[in-house]
C-alpha cells in the first residue's frame, strides 16, 4: 500500500535576519513514510523540532529542502513545490491539524468554529451543526458554552473545541500537537476514542504526545527525532 | 503521475504584470505582479509609504500606471486589459462588477443623503428604477451589515464610525460585485468595533464567494481575512505567499521585522 505521507530528506532551518543573521538548523534529514491507519508519534525532548516538523507538514512553515509527498485523492502533491492555493485545498480536504492552542476569532461561537471545516467542504448548515454538537457532547463541552465565542473559555475547554474542529472532517491525514495536554482523565479517554476511530477508518496520524500513557495507547510506532538531526 | 494536478483548471479573475506607478520621478510601486482567483482574498501589508495605496489606486483604475498590465476576466469569460477599455466601460465596471471600500467612509459615502439613498444609488447607477424594489434591497442590505432598519432614512453623518463603515460596505456589495478593494477597512475604529466589522467582512466574503484585495498595515487583520499575503516595502513586493506561512515563517528581513514588532497582549 502506498503511503499517504512520504517525507524524503526534509530539512528546515530558520535564519534570523534581524539578530545577526544567525541560522538555526532544526531538521537536517527527515525520512518518514506514514500509511493509512498508522499513528506515528514524534519522540524526543523539547527543542528537537517536533512542532517544527508538524507545522512543516501542514504547510505552516516552508519546506527548507527535500520532498514532502502528500496523497490527495488520486494525485500526489509535493508540499515543497505546492502553491498557496494548493496548500489551502490540501487543508480543506486532505490534511487536518489540531494545534495546541485555539486561534480565537472574535464573535464566532464555539459551535460554528467546529462546524466551519465541514461547511467549507460543502456540508449543509444543519448537518454540520448537528455533527458539531455531537462532537462537543462527546468531548464533554457543556451545552451552555456552545453559542459563546471561546475567548473566555478555560485552556481545557478551548483545547476540546480545537479537537472537535480537527475531527469534524474525515481527513485522510491528521496532525496532532499534544491533543491531550490540558485534559483530565475522562476527556483524555474521549480523545483516545476519537483517535482509535479515525485510525480504524484508515486515517494516517503524525502526532506529538507528551503523555506517555496516551502515546503507548495510540502510537503504532515512534519516530525518534535524533534521526532528523543525523545528516 | 503528474506532480501538481490540483484545481488550476479554473482561470484567474485578475492578472497583474509588471505594474509600476510613478508620480513624476517618484515611484509609488514598482514591477508588481500577481494573480487573483475567484473567491480569494489577497492581503497587501506594509507600513505607510510602502506603496500599498498606490498599488490599490492603480488596480482600481483610479490612476493610470506608468507601466504594466492589469487584465480582468469579464462576466462573459473574456479577459480584458483594463486600460484598453474605454473610459465609459471602465467606469461601468467600477460601478457594477467592482466595489471600493475606502478607509475613511466619508470618501465612499454621500453624507448629505439618507442611508437608504446611499445604498440605492449604486443600484440606480446600474439601471434599477423601481422605488419599492430599490428600498427593499437597501433594507435587506442594512440588515446584512447589522444596521437597524429604522435608520434607513437617516443621514450617515449621524452614524458612528463603525456604522458608517458598515454602510459603505452595504453600498458596495448591493450590486453583487465580483471583486472588492478595501483600503484599511478597520483603520481608525475602536478595537471592539473593529472585531465586529472584521467578523462581518469575513462572513460576507465567504458567503458571497467574493474576491477581495485588502490593504492593511495590521497583520492581525491580514491573518483573519486574507488567504494570501504580499508584503510591500519601498514600493516593491519583498515577500508573498500563504498568509500563515508568511506570518509564522517569514523569510525576508523586513517581514521578520514587521512580525517581530507586534506587541503581544
Amino acid at each position: 500500500m502506498e503511503p499517504l505521507l512520504d517525507i524524503r530528506g526534509l530539512a528546515k532551518s530558520f535564519t534570523l535576519h534581524n539578530q545577526g543573521g544567525v541560522t538555526l538548523p532544526v531538521l537536517a534529514a527527515v525520512d518518514l513514510s506514514v500509511r493509512a491507519g498508522e499513528c506515528v508519534a514524534l519522540h524526543g525532548r523539547s527543542g528537537t523540532g517536533k512542532s517544527t516538523l508538524l507545522r512543516t507538514l501542514y504547510g505552516n512553515y516552508r519546506v527548507g529542502s527535500g520532498e514532502l509527498w502528500v496523497r490527495h485523492g488520486a494525485a500526489r502533491i509535493d508540499l515543497a513545490q505546492a502553491s498557496p492555493r494548493q496548500i489551502i485545498e490540501l487543508r480543506r480536504s486532505t490534511i487536518g491539524y489540531v494545534s495546541q492552542f485555539l486561534r480565537v476569532i472574535p464573535r464566532v461561537a464555539a459551535l460554528d468554529i467546529v462546524a466551519e471545516p465541514m461547511r467549507a467542504r460543502g456540508l449543509g448548515a444543519e448537518a454540520a451543526l448537528e455533527r458539531a454538537a455531537a462532537l462537543l457532547t462527546r468531548l464533554n463541552v457543556p451545552e451552555r458554552l456552545w453559542h459563546l465565542a471561546p475567548a473566555t473559555f478555560s485552556g481545557g475547554e478551548q483545547q476540546r473545541i480545537n479537537i472537535a474542529r480537527g475531527f469534524a472532517v474525515e481527513y485522510p491525514i491528521l496532525l496532532l500537537d499534544e491533543p491531550t495536554a490540558s485534559l483530565d482523565g475522562d476527556n483524555r479517554t474521549s480523545v483516545i476514542g476519537l483517535i482509535d476511530e479515525v485510525l480504524a477508518r484508515g486515517t494516517a496520524i503524525v502526532g506529538i504526545f507528551h503523555d506517555g500513557e496516551v502515546r503507548e495507547r495510540v502510537a503504532s510506532r515512534l519516530y525518534d527525532m535524533t534521526e532528523a538531526k543525523a545528516a | 503521475m503528474s506532480a501538481l494536478p490540483l484545481l488550476d483548471e479554473e482561470p484567474p479573475l485578475l492578472v497583474v504584470e509588471g505594474l509600476t506607478v510613478a508620480y513624476g520621478a517618484r515611484v509609488g510601486c514598482r514591477d508588481v505582479g500577481f494573480e487573483l482567483w475567484p473567491g480569494e482574498v489577497l492581503g497587501i501589508v506594509g507600513e505607510s509609504g510602502s506603496g500599498k495605496t498606490s498599488l490599490l489606486n492603480a488596480l482600481s483604475a483610479k490612476i493610470e500606471p506608468a507601466a504594466g498590465r492589469i487584465r480582468y476576466r469579464l462576466r462573459d469569460g473574456t479577459m480584458a486589459d483594463l486600460f484598453d477599455l474605454s473610459e465609459a466601460a471602465r467606469r461601468q465596471l467600477l460601478r457594477t462588477d467592482w466595489g471600493v471600500v475606502h478607509q475613511n467612509p466619508r470618501d465612499g459615502l454621500r453624507l448629505t443623503v439618507s442611508a437608504g439613498a446611499n445604498v440605492g444609488e449604486r443600484l440606480m447607477a446600474i439601471g434599477a428604477r423601481h422605488y419599492g424594489e430599490i428600498r427593499g434591497s437597501a433594507l435587506d442590505w442594512l440588515g446584512k451589515v447589522e444596521i437597524d432598519r429604522d435608520r434607513i432614512d437617516d443621514r450617515p453623518s449621524s452614524f458612528s464610525g463603525g456604522m458608517q463603515q458598515r454602510l459603505q460596505i452595504a453600498r458596495n456589495l448591493v450590486t453583487n460585485p465580483r471583486l472588492v478593494f478595501m483600503d484599511e477597512p478597520t483603520g481608525g475604529l475602536d478595537v471592539s468595533v473593529q472585531a465586529r466589522l472584521l467578523d462581518l467582512i469575513r462572513g460576507l466574503v465567504a458567503d458571497l464567494g467574493l474576491s477581495a484585495i485588502i490593504v492593511t498595515h495590521d497583520l492581525a487583520v491580514a491573518r483573519l481575512l486574507a488567504h494570501r499575503l504580499m508584503v510591500m516595502r519601498g514600493g516593491e513586493v519583498v515577500e508573498s505567499g500563504l498568509t500563515d506561512q508568511v506570518l509564522d515563517d517569514p523569510q525576508h528581513p523586513y517581514t521578520q521585522l514587521l512580525v517581530s514588532s507586534i506587541l503581544q497582549v
